[in-house]
């Protein structure tokens, strides 16, 4: 049925010229496989005769895992997180625990040590984490999402053996891209990478580098050959302490503060040859394929910094404050806005949880998680911020968490792609289908 | 002295962190779409025998237990991400005559005796019905030795030192095995199933099993007339002072 109907369109379309009933895009045929995702496509058998499922619907594992990273955020991170935002200090008994309990390595097969679960899995987690505390979120999926990935994907098997069981139980990783000259052109980079007789040397800067105060293991993009343009981007290993290596300026930051956020310079850095992440000249390939599906984590810790937000100013106006005599949240002006803005977090999660099932599933997810993570990030953002607004007084003072979810949801807006390239990304994909 | 065979019977509760709500018929409390988890002192109580191993006392395995419906496959699987071995699961649908403490310590029974146990580590209670009876009844119908609320356990070769938490303080007891522990809260933290571990509980073993297997066909023998919320709680006063609250409480009637 479904190729029948392709055949079919070119026909189609010429019949209806006026272009009208011409929707492509909606068109509910089984969708073509192209896979830019790390983990091994689950797509050796055809998912066409399996009856669907609500998106929301959860393995058995994977409901398990929700359980077990809820507990644990709940019992050990939340007791820290204001002090740690106080401090702009990530506690690094937290990352610790993070090892501990295996959410460090998520989807690294269990023959390096790791998890070995699916990359819903690594959604759910930096959701749940989200919900408690963004900072220590982002931290996991930063690490799982695009580190562990690249080294999953690009990797050889040297590097894999050497670095991803170190990845899974103790050593935080960082993905610097982003420079001063190149934030959503990523591609304009200009850190050089030079060869040398042993390997390659890294001259040059960047910043905004997440989790790089932590961090031991660096994925650094670099040029190995500007004249080829960003085609001469490719992707070096880069360990803490190689000299020339220096993590400077720590960014004061509005929000996700628990989180670091550093100046990294690169000064003669002399790495070996066995440190390029797979093949020269391939690293703004690898980059676009990364942040396609890291997208998706950010766009997870969006809708868990919504729940987050959301769930504690129900708490609050339903148990506690009262105006009038009633609970504040008994006005129907409030209900609906409580109401209103659960669904608006329920839209997104389907949104997240049907990008993670299409990558999974080895189909075309860039859309879904340009469309995704948009979309949690402007709830995120709105429902955070009214939220501080149902707790009045309580949600302004910095003795909740209502005023830390409403800062922490603004850089959701602005890293992995701000929403304006999002919006560029869906709307680029959108003309390219719909244009005759 | 070949290991231990610890058997560990855990139970699906309302999570304690929900408020239960009675329904409308006032016939029992409300479980559809509510959040269910493992009775709290039953994750205690896996946790122990866990701890046990860990500090080396010989245990060949640990096997967690549940009768229930389909869903106490759940709690079942988080034993064993916890570090139990395997797990039996007697189904008892909803509908089905619930089981009463009486008919669980029966069951109880049967699976040491077909298990071969000689160690048994219960909830001191369920927070659904808060009987704290099984643990007792199943060691008067083994005839085993029983330490109730355990708030540490020492086992060296055959024999179990216990401390109890009892009004006042504690109390320390010494049995031989095999014996019947149940579990209170100051025993020990139990720990988050890591994802690792729960990817292998994945592995090991779920046995299905129903009543009829183990001869059992139990019939309730209560009769549950009425259910009811606990009255709404009164809002207290603050006192300012240790003399304010005396003449507070001789003014209720209290002193």
């Amino acid at each position: 049925m479904a190729s029948l109907s392709r055949t079919f369109r070119p026909l189609a379309r010429a019949a209806t010229s006026s272009s009208r009933t011409l929707r492509p895009a909606f068109t509910r045929t089984s969708p073509q496989a192209r896979c830019l995702s790390a983990t091994m496509p689950r797509r050796e058998v055809d998912i066409a005769d399996i009856p669907p499922t609500p998106i929301s619907h959860l393995s058995e594992t994977e409901m398990l895992m929700a359980d077990s990273v809820q507990k644990f955020a709940n019992d050990a991170i939340l007791p820290k997180v204001r002090e740690m935002d106080e401090a702009e200090m990530m506690d690094p008994a937290v990352v610790e625990q993070l090892f501990e309990q295996g959410l460090m390595g998520i989807e690294i097969p269990e023959e390096y040590g790791g998890s070995g679960m699916n990359f819903t899995s690594a959604i759910i987690a930096i959701e749940e984490l989200a919900r408690i505390d963004p900072s220590v979120s982002v931290m996991c999926d930063v690490h799982n999402t695009l580190c562990n990935t690249a080294l999953l994907k690009y990797g050889s098997e040297n590097l894999k053996k050497k670095w991803l069981p170190k990845l899974a139980t103790d050593t935080v990783a960082s993905f610097c891209l982003s420079e001063p000259v190149s934030g959503s052109d990523a591609f304009a980079l200009a850190t050089k990478a030079t060869r040398t007789e042993n390997g390659y040397k890294i001259n040059g800067g960047k910043m905004w580098i997440t989790n790089s105060y932590e961090a031991n293991f660096f994925i650094v993009f670099a040029n190995l050959d500007p004249s080829k343009k960003y085609k001469g981007i490719t992707a070096f290993i880069v360990e803490k302490g190689t000299p020339g290596f220096e993590i400077s300026k720590k960014e004061k930051k509005l929000g996700i503060k628990a989180s670091s956020t550093c100046v990294i310079t690169f000064d003669d850095v002399e790495i070996p040859k066995e440190n390029l992440l797979g093949n020269e000249f391939e690293g703004y390939k690898y980059a676009i394929g990364l942040l396609n599906e890291g997208r998706i984590g950010i766009a997870a810790q969006m809708t868990g910094l919504a729940l987050g937000a959301w769930e504690n100013a129900a708490n609050y106006v339903w148990n506690d404050r009262k105006q009038f005599g009633q609970y504040v949240g008994e006005f129907q002006g409030m209900q609906h806005q409580l109401a209103q803005a659960w669904t608006e977090i329920q839209a997104a999660r389907a949104l997240v949880f049907n990008a993670a099932r299409k990558k999974e599933a080895g189909e075309d997810f860039v859309m879904d998680a340009a469309m995704a993570k948009l979309y949690s990030s402007q709830i995120a953002g709105k429902v955070s911020g009214q939220a501080v607004e149902w707790m009045g007084g309580m949600g302004f003072v910095r003795e909740g968490l209502a005023e830390k979810f409403f800062r922490d949801s603004k850089i959701g807006a602005i890293y992995e792609g701000t929403s304006n390239i999002q919006l560029t990304t869906i709307a680029k994909q959108l003309q390219k289908t719909y244009t005759r | 002295m070949s290991g231990l065979r610890v058997l560990v019977p855990i139970k699906r509760v309302i999570d304690y962190a929900v408020k239960p709500r009675v329904n409308r018929a006032q016939t029992a409390v409300e479980t559809a779409n509510v959040k269910h988890s493992m009775n709290p002192f039953d994750e205690l109580s896996i946790e122990e025998a866990i701890r046990l191993r860990e500090r080396k006392v010989p245990i060949q395995e640990i096997v967690a237990f549940s009768a229930g419906p389909t869903k106490s496959q759940d709690i079942l699987r988080t034993a064993m991400a916890m570090g139990a071995d395997r797990s039996i699961h007697v189904v008892v649908e909803e509908k089905d005559p619930q089981l009463e403490p009486l008919g669980v310590a029966k069951l109880l029974k049967k699976v040491v005796e077909e298990q071969k146990s000689d160690l048994v580590i219960l909830g001191k209670q369920s927070i659904d019905d808060d009987a704290s009876q099984t643990g007792q009844m199943l060691a008067g119908l083994l005839g085993w030795p029983q330490a109730t609320q355990a708030s540490k356990v020492d086992i060296s070769d055959k024999t179990v030192t216990v401390t109890k938490e009892v009004d006042g303080g504690v109390e320390t007891v010494k049995a031989n095995l095999p014996m019947i522990i149940t579990t209170d809260l100051r025993l020990n933290e139990p720990r988050y199933a890591s994802l690792p571990n729960i990817m292998k509980a994945k592995k090991k073993p779920l046995e299905k099993k129903t009543l009829k297997d183990y001869g059992l066909d139990e019939q309730p023998r209560l009769k549950t007339v009425k259910v009811t919320e606990p009255p709404p709680r009164k809002g207290g006063v603050k006192v300012d002072d240790v003399d304010g609250m005396i003449s507070k409480l001789k003014e209720l009637g209290a002193l």
